[in-house]
């Protein structure tokens, strides 16, 4: 009998990891190449309001986004009311139009100029008013394409 | 002197300082979710324009107050009940010129989807989130109707069973293998059909 009897023991054999870093590397890769980080530290809360109408905001041409909402925690010194930032600070309203214009000169190809489109991110618990102060100074620095940037989700749950 | 071969490489550790890499990556990673509602500011005017006339019953007044409360026509209204209203308002033809439309001819209500405005104001304290709310819609209200006019009149163009908001995503997928002519040509004309016609007065 002894004869027949299998060298090794019958224990199972240890799954053989050598691929494993493969993996992970091609999922590091996958991960690498869709990260964006984030352009702009918000100082403010940013909860967008939800709608099921919505586009698609074309990445070909040039965005501008404003933000706008209550000061995040952290920032309780600029108060309880919606403000406005730009960029990395918080800001005026009387700043939109030369933030506009910093935007428009700071896209390369000059026939997109036209094409620029401000996305308005703006809290859901913000007011109109300071809304409707932003669309006022678009419509002065004439950019008048925007976006009213939302989640999507049912806008009867808002 | 002897040939000493270079010892190899522990490559034991690679693994663990991919998952480091690959975790970092997880966490930091957001998928940027760009949508939204478009819309079109109207330019500054020039001080001494014309004014023009435009007949009350083609502009569909919507008001919100600073409670939140839609005022649809001087009478209040549910959210849920906008988007039926708008259509109705929309696809009236009232004046008879409208052959597509499919709405009560109602001689009180709009012409025409192309003359018929609606106008939605807003208080300075009106939520941002109840202003999405009837922008979206007052947008469902007119793709709703793009949409029907799109699955009537698509088929005879060689788009069969396509609404208007699928037709414009075609439109812009570089991998749609239709003809994209066509397809804008057809979608142009359902524009002009029921034109967007949103103006937000501050």
């Amino acid at each position: 009998m002894s004869k027949f009897k299998s060298k090794k023991d019958n224990a199972l054999p240890a799954v053989n990891t050598a691929s494993l870093p493969d993996i992970v590397f091609m999922l590091l890769f996958f991960f690498m190449v869709v990260t964006v980080m984030r352009e702009d530290t918000l100082m403010i809360e940013n909860r967008l309001p939800l709608a099921d109408q919505v586009e698609k905001l074309e990445k070909k041409y040039p965005i501008s986004y404003i933000y706008a909402g209550k000061p995040a925690r952290g920032y309780e010194k600029y108060g309880e009311e919606a403000r406005l930032q730009l960029n990395d600070k918080f800001a005026d309203i009387s700043d939109i139009q030369a933030f506009i214009n910093a935007e428009r000169a700071a896209i390369a190809r000059e026939e997109l100029v036209d094409y620029l489109t401000v996305s308005l991110k703006v809290d859901k618990e913000a007011n109109m008013g300071i809304v409707g102060d932003i669309k006022q100074e678009l419509r002065k620095a004439n950019a008048l394409k925007i976006n009213y940037s939302v989640g999507t989700g049912s806008a009867l749950d808002n | 002197m002897a040939k000493r071969s270079a010892p190899e490489v522990n490559a034991g550790s690679m693994a663990d300082i991919a998952f480091l890499l690959l975790i970092f990556f997880l966490v930091t990673t957001t998928i940027p979710k760009d949508s939204g509602i478009s819309r079109k500011l109207p330019p500054m005017e020039p001080p001494n324009d014309d004014e023009v006339v435009i007949k009350q019953k083609n502009i569909f007044t919507v008001l919100l107050n600073n409670k939140d409360q839609l005022l649809v026509e001087d009478e209040l209204m549910e959210l849920k009940d906008l988007r039926k209203a708008a259509i109705e308002f929309l696809d009236n033809g009232g004046d008879g010129s409208c052959n597509y439309c499919n709405g009560a001819k109602n001689p009180k209500s709009s012409d025409n989807p192309d003359k018929a405005i609606i106008s939605l104001k807003n208080e300075r304290e009106t939520s941002y989130s109840a202003y999405i709310s009837v922008q979206n819609e007052l947008v469902a209200a007119y793709n709703d109707l793009r949409n029907k006019r799109a699955l009537q009149i698509g088929p005879q163009r060689g788009f069969r069973d396509m609404t208007f908001v699928q037709m414009e995503e075609n439109y812009k997928d570089p991998k749609f293998n239709g003809n994209k002519e066509k397809l804008k040509e057809l979608i142009d004309q359902i524009r002009n059909e029921y034109p967007e016609k949103l103006s937000e007065v501050q």
